[in-house]
């Protein structure tokens, strides 16, 4: 459990990231995830759950008030959890991004929390705030901060320790192989972003034909590799 | 149009470095306090806050408390463009601009730096910018190139944005409104998704084959699958987010796997 520690602190900072500050996207699961795989010594288990993380993300679009998983956190948890999985058998990717996508579920419900408690905190502190307190406009603000600071590391450190042990025991009981394991888990990620391409078709004219092209050069990319 | 800039604008104020500063930072956690009541409202308070101390008498004063107040009330915008808002608003205040004029002004702004920077930064750049660092990892990048160049790209433009949206907000005061004509942000949205698209054509296919890794004989039957599910996600829109069908389908997949 000493491994809370760090978990807790990249999911608190990248889960900040998301909304509150700096919004300089290290919170994107490509990023997230990557550090959390280093910090759990398998980088490159932690990137590939990034990635597949990455093209689910791709069709969250947070838009004003609307409500969205918590991708940060999400990505740390999903990143540890592969990378500290026993890295030659079959089910880490899976199981990673598995944990990942429950805690992004996690997170988007405890940001709509947190979101509620600042309102109510601006509610205690209207009076000042209508008489043009500075401190009250200050501490509303650094307790907002605080506020989400503190539930991403929850977020993060709870996540970790109830999933890791279910991923551990799963992993030990994998029959799939990894070719279908794989497969299953990349046709899902790349479902959903393809939904992203006709997000754009649906708003840009023209953009199915620069699709269309991208596909092609990608295909004859493959093809001659 | 002259006698509206001589209204909002007279006398020019000026600000220190130091304040500049304090409000850019300060702007990077402008959703701070963000809540289902005011929005950022308080963030814009709270960023307005430091150029609001060269109002006569200070942070003591009347004038200052008052206009503390006004910028605290509900507002709604993106969060980078909010820049081009807090830079106004500091200019109007600053400039002695009547309160109930202020108070329209700041309702007049609030729809469309959230529209317009909706559409440029979260389903433009963004996605534009994780398309590109996906390609590279598909052909072949480490983690600190796939990373760097995502991080670098997308918060060049970010924070030129939030940069570009605080000069032109202290430049205009009041006359802020034509800055959002900027092509940029007019026809940018437009060419962005376009570069987005021919992107996500060229980097879902190679990132989904380095997935796969030795096993990309079955890239075939993961791009047709994968091509029939977003057919069917989108038939679905609106009734199911991907990533929820997404977590129940692999949780489904691993029970399988663990219960055969």
């Amino acid at each position: 459990m000493i491994e809370l520690a760090p978990i807790a602190l990249l999911g608190g900072l990248f889960g900040l990231d998301v909304v509150c500050f700096p919004q300089m996207m290290f919170s994107r699961p490509l990023v997230a995830a990557t550090v959390a795989g280093a910090f759990a010594g398998n980088t490159a288990t932690g990137m590939f759950v990034g990635v597949a993380m990455e093209l689910i993300a791709l069709a969250t679009l947070p838009f004003g008030a609307s409500r969205y998983p918590e991708w940060g956190s999400a990505a740390v948890v999903g990143g540890a959890v592969a990378a500290a999985l026993e890295p030659g058998k079959p089910g880490a990717l899976t199981l990673g991004v598995l944990a990942g996508l429950a805690t992004a579920w996690a997170g988007g419900l405890s940001l709509v929390q947190l979101r509620i408690w600042v309102a109510w905190l601006a509610r205690r502190r209207r009076p000042a705030l209508d008489a043009g307190s500075r401190g009250a406009v200050l501490s509303l603000q650094l307790a907002g901060l605080t506020g989400d600071l503190v539930r991403a590391a929850a977020v993060s450190a709870l996540s970790y320790a109830m999933l890791f042990p279910v991923a551990r025991a799963a992993q030990g009981v994998w029959t799939l192989s990894d070719s279908v394991s794989r497969s299953f888990v990349v046709s899902v990620a790349a479902a959903v972003a393809g939904t992203v391409a006709w997000t754009i078709f649906h708003s840009t004219r023209g953009a199915r034909w620069y699709f269309a092209a991208g596909l092609l050069i990608a295909v004859l990319g493959l093809l001659v590799r | 149009m002259t006698a509206v800039l001589d209204a909002g604008m007279a006398p020019h104020p000026r600000l220190s470095p130091m304040t500049w500063v304090r409000i850019f930072s300060r702007m990077l956690a402008i959703q701070g306090s963000w809540n289902y009541e005011t929005l950022i409202g308080n963030g814009i308070a709270f960023c307005v806050e430091p150029a609001l101390r060269q109002l006569p008498g200070g942070i003591k004063a009347r004038e200052f408390k008052e206009a503390l107040t006004r910028e605290g009330a509900y507002f709604n915008a993106h969060p980078y463009l909010a820049a081009v808002a807090v830079g106004a608003l500091a200019r109007v205040e600053l400039s002695g601009v009547p309160p109930d004029r202020i108070e329209r002004f700041r309702t007049a702004l609030c729809g469309p730096l959230g529209s317009v920077g909706d559409r440029l930064v979260w389903a433009g750049w963004l996605p534009l910018c994780s398309l590109i660092a996906l390609l590279i990892f598909g052909l072949g990048g480490g983690a600190s190139v796939v990373l760097g160049v995502f991080l670098v790209l997308y918060n060049a433009g970010h924070l030129a944005l939030r940069v570009w949206g605080l000069h032109v907000g202290w430049t205009r005061g009041l006359n802020v409104a034509s800055a959002l004509a900027n092509p940029v942000l007019r026809q940018g949205p437009a060419y962005v998704a376009r570069a987005a698209a021919f992107a996500a054509g060229i980097a879902v296919p190679f990132t989904a084959a380095r997935l796969l890794g030795h096993h990309v004989a079955l890239l075939g039957v993961v791009l047709g699958s994968a091509a029939l599910g977003a057919a069917a996600l989108v038939r679905l829109h609106g009734r199911v987010e991907g990533y929820k069908l997404a977590l129940v389908l692999i949780a489904l997949f691993a029970l399988v796997s663990v219960a055969r």
